[in-house]
């Protein structure tokens, strides 16, 4: 074997054992079980909303229209964001043997996120807002992530740079790809002249403008809730199966298409749009060719079991990120579909999206999360799971809640993107109410709330289940599992 | 363990798995730069383009910014989130022009900041509903949207009856506005306070005549006064040019006329 190729290997008994920096990964991992809960929250409260008028309360900072970004920010950068840096923090020391480059700049990342966090938690509702899709929040405090996510960088790079094995394992290419792409997205879609301290005008306008933000917020999908999180399953999934993972050369073919060919894909939320017809084609050519190295990912996460697929039967927590993993394959299929100039026609507009989505967010980002929460409990809080059965439950509530959640969604997208659209004999509108469409979305916005419910209900079972763990009723991990 | 991932698990080495591992996996610095030029191409490509005149969005002369109360409105607008209900674009389909109206145009845009093209329509399309309704329809939407829409499951918006626009706050508007290149005549408050003062004093009479009494500065008037510019600008254009080609062929046909070849030029100033 190529000695190079073992010095990533572990140092089983090596006589330096660095010593991690496991402190301010709890602290990640606590952020993000309250963010979880929060973000997830929120969301099932604007499905209410939307299935029932009343629930906005009557009051300006309750309406559909200003928690909806407070659901969509709560969820990726604060229940997202804060899985991504518990597993980074985590995984990068020991990929790497050295511990992370500065506690203090480490600090400063997580109380600043987590102060960005309470910032837009406070903003948001009181309509202070870019009114950009996932770029909502403000300039100060878009100034303020610029500055966090500096420090994060520099914490970051400091750790490669003093890492003690020659070569970097998949996974911190995709977290290195994290790292820098974020910071070119966020400091370009958000260029703006201030108005006052709380609003701003973007140095964008008009069609320019909307290129500009669906760069971003495709790319937020893109970066945010996807490489980090193959990074994650490169480097969880395989612990988790106790196998190595299925193929080398296919993690660096998909890796360098999927960073290229992802950022061309944002014009696929314009088309039929008012943007120049090339940059239309441009989206929606290189979409579709995003599947293969989005598909390499799938393969190389599923096959990563090849020879360990009994360990599914007994394992819940491989189960959680199977089907991540499935959802991940799924989602990234009916992603480029829907990039099809004439499917977009059909599906822009509808619950199609929003079912898409959140097959992606339910589906692949929140169950991939919690595959890695259950793992590293018993790692870092060195306590058995206090409840092992709940675990599976939680399992089956938050895959039936997604079925339940996507199905609706393709129900009702499709039958407001044909109503819509429908033509009758005489050449008029066959549905020329809107407001009739609006009625018959009803039942599925019902059956949306309650997959919904069923996800939430999921995560609160894992978080009091961490909860008492944590507190002390969960059997302490034997010393020789726990150095495992 | 996780560790051995490097290997493959079945693999031999091949050349471009030596190349990679020895020029970029050992130097961060090396990968760090290539995966920045990886992520940087698609989005040059794209977006340098835009602004360039024959390759960018189409922008036209006989769009003028929005009016004082009226950006007013559209800030209001954007605090609200209607984007997240609503969309601006009507796409050039047969089904959406019955609906709505012309299908969007880029340079209907152009002083749109930031855009509001919306990504999903719980409600319907709005780029061209200025004039579709009197004013009086919005203001009661708005109060009440189950009273002129019944079966709507939007909320109610009734503290925009109530709460008042600043034309301190609004003047900071239409400065940095016009940083950014959006002509305003002037950016005085004065100035901006009197533009808000005579336009919304017209919607404020509109009103009346439906017996609703109302002063000029509160959020309601300067909602209508954007609302009811959406989509008008382009109305317009088309129009114009619609005659304008409609003459042009008129003047072909009509041999007698000397002089009919005079086009109109497209569109007055608003």
């Amino acid at each position: 074997m190529d000695p190079d190729r073992t010095a990533t290997q572990p140092a089983t008994g090596a006589a330096v054992t660095p010593v991690y920096d496991d402190a301010v990964v709890k602290m990640f991992f606590t952020a993000t079980v309250v963010w979880a809960l929060v973000g997830m929250l929120v969301g099932v409260i604007i499905a209410l909303q939307l299935a029932w008028w009343p629930a906005n309360l009557g009051l300006p900072w309750t309406t559909f229209g200003r928690l909806r970004p407070l659901h969509t920010n709560a969820v990726i950068f604060a229940f997202a964001g804060n899985v991504c840096f518990t597993g980074i923090y985590h995984s990068t020391q020991r990929l790497l043997k050295t511990r992370m480059f500065n506690d203090t700049l480490s600090r400063i990342h997580f109380w600043g996120w987590q102060g960005i966090i309470v910032a837009a938690a406070v903003t948001l509702p009181l309509g202070l807002t870019q009114a950009k899709e996932y770029a909502e929040l403000i300039w100060p405090i878009d100034v303020a992530i610029t500055v966090i996510w500096v420090v994060f960088a520099i914490n970051f790079f400091g750790t490669l740079a003093r890492r003690r094995v020659k070569h970097m394992y998949v996974a911190i290419w995709f977290y290195m790809s994290f790292v820098l792409t974020i910071a070119v997205l966020h400091i370009f879609n958000s260029l703006a002249i201030p108005a006052t301290l709380v609003r701003s005008y973007p140095v964008y306008a008009g069609m320019t403008d909307a290129l500009v933000q669906w760069w971003y917020g495709h790319n937020a999908v893109g970066f945010f809730l996807t490489t980090p999180f193959l990074g994650l399953m490169y480097y969880y999934l395989p612990r988790a199966a106790e196998r190595p993972v299925y193929s080398y050369r296919l993690s660096i073919i998909h890796f360098w298409a999927l960073v290229f060919l992802y950022i061309w894909a944002g014009p696929h939320h314009l088309l039929y749009s008012a943007l120049p017809e090339w940059a239309q084609t441009l989206g929606m050519v290189f979409s579709i060719m995003l599947l293969a190295p989005s598909w390499g990912g799938m393969l190389n996460g599923l096959l990563t079991l090849k020879g360990a697929w009994n360990k599914l039967r007994s394992d819940p927590i491989l189960k959680f990120m199977v089907v991540a993993v499935s959802f991940y394959g799924m989602s990234t299929f009916e992603g480029p579909m829907m990039s099809i100039r004439a499917v977009s026609g059909l599906a822009h507009y509808t619950n199609w999206v929003i079912g898409h989505v959140h097959s992606g967010a339910l589906g692949w980002v929140g169950m991939i999360s919690f595959g890695m929460l259950y793992w590293m409990v018993p790692r870092i809080f060195g306590r058995e799971v206090r409840h092992p059965t709940w675990v599976s439950h939680h399992f089956w509530l938050a895959t039936i809640g997604i079925v339940l959640y996507t199905v609706a969604m393709w129900a009702a997208g499709l039958m407001e993107g044909l109503q819509w659209r429908a033509i009758n004999d005489a050449g008029q509108l066959a549905n020329p109410i809107f407001l009739d469409i609006t009625a018959r979305l009803e039942p599925f916005l019902w059956l949306r709330l309650i997959g919904g419910t069923m996800y939430l209900v999921g995560a609160i079972m894992m978080a009091i289940n961490f909860w008492q763990t944590i507190r002390g009723s969960g059997r302490p991990v034997e010393a020789a599992a726990r150095a495992a | 363990m996780a560790d051995e991932q490097n290997n493959g698990a079945h693999e031999s080495e091949t050349a471009y798995g030596r190349f990679h591992r020895r020029v970029l996996e050992g130097r961060a610095a090396v990968f760090a730069i290539a995966t920045t030029v990886a992520i940087s191409i698609g989005g040059i490509v794209e977006i340098v383009p835009m602004f360039s005149a024959s390759l960018g969005p189409e922008t036209i002369a006989e769009v003028t910014p929005y009016t004082p109360l009226e950006q007013a409105g559209r800030d209001i607008y954007v605090r609200e989130g209607c984007y997240l209900c609503h969309s601006q674009m009507v796409r050039p389909m047969r089904a959406e022009i019955l609906r709505y109206g012309e299908w969007s145009r880029a340079w209907e845009y152009q002083y749109d900041r930031p855009f509001q093209l919306g990504s999903r329509r719980l409600g319907p399309d709005l780029h061209r509903v200025g004039g579709k309704y009197p004013d009086a329809w919005h203001y009661e939407h708005m109060r009440d949207p189950r009273a002129t829409s019944p079966g709507s499951v939007m909320p109610a918006y009734s503290w925009l009856l109530d709460w008042t626009t600043d034309p301190a706050d609004v003047t900071a508007s239409v400065r940095a506005l016009s940083k950014l290149g959006h002509p305003y005549e002037s950016t005085d408050e004065e100035w901006v306070r009197g533009q808000m003062q005579s336009q919304g004093e017209t919607i404020v009479a509109n009103l009346a005549q439906t017996g609703i009494e109302t002063s000029w500065d509160r959020e309601i008037i300067a909602v209508i006064a954007y609302l009811q510019r959406l989509g008008t600008d382009g109305r317009r254009v088309l129009e114009a040019r619609e005659t304008a080609q409609a003459e042009e062929a008129d003047a072909a046909d009509d041999t007698r006329t000397a002089d009919a070849s005079e086009v109109s030029g497209a569109g007055g100033s608003r």
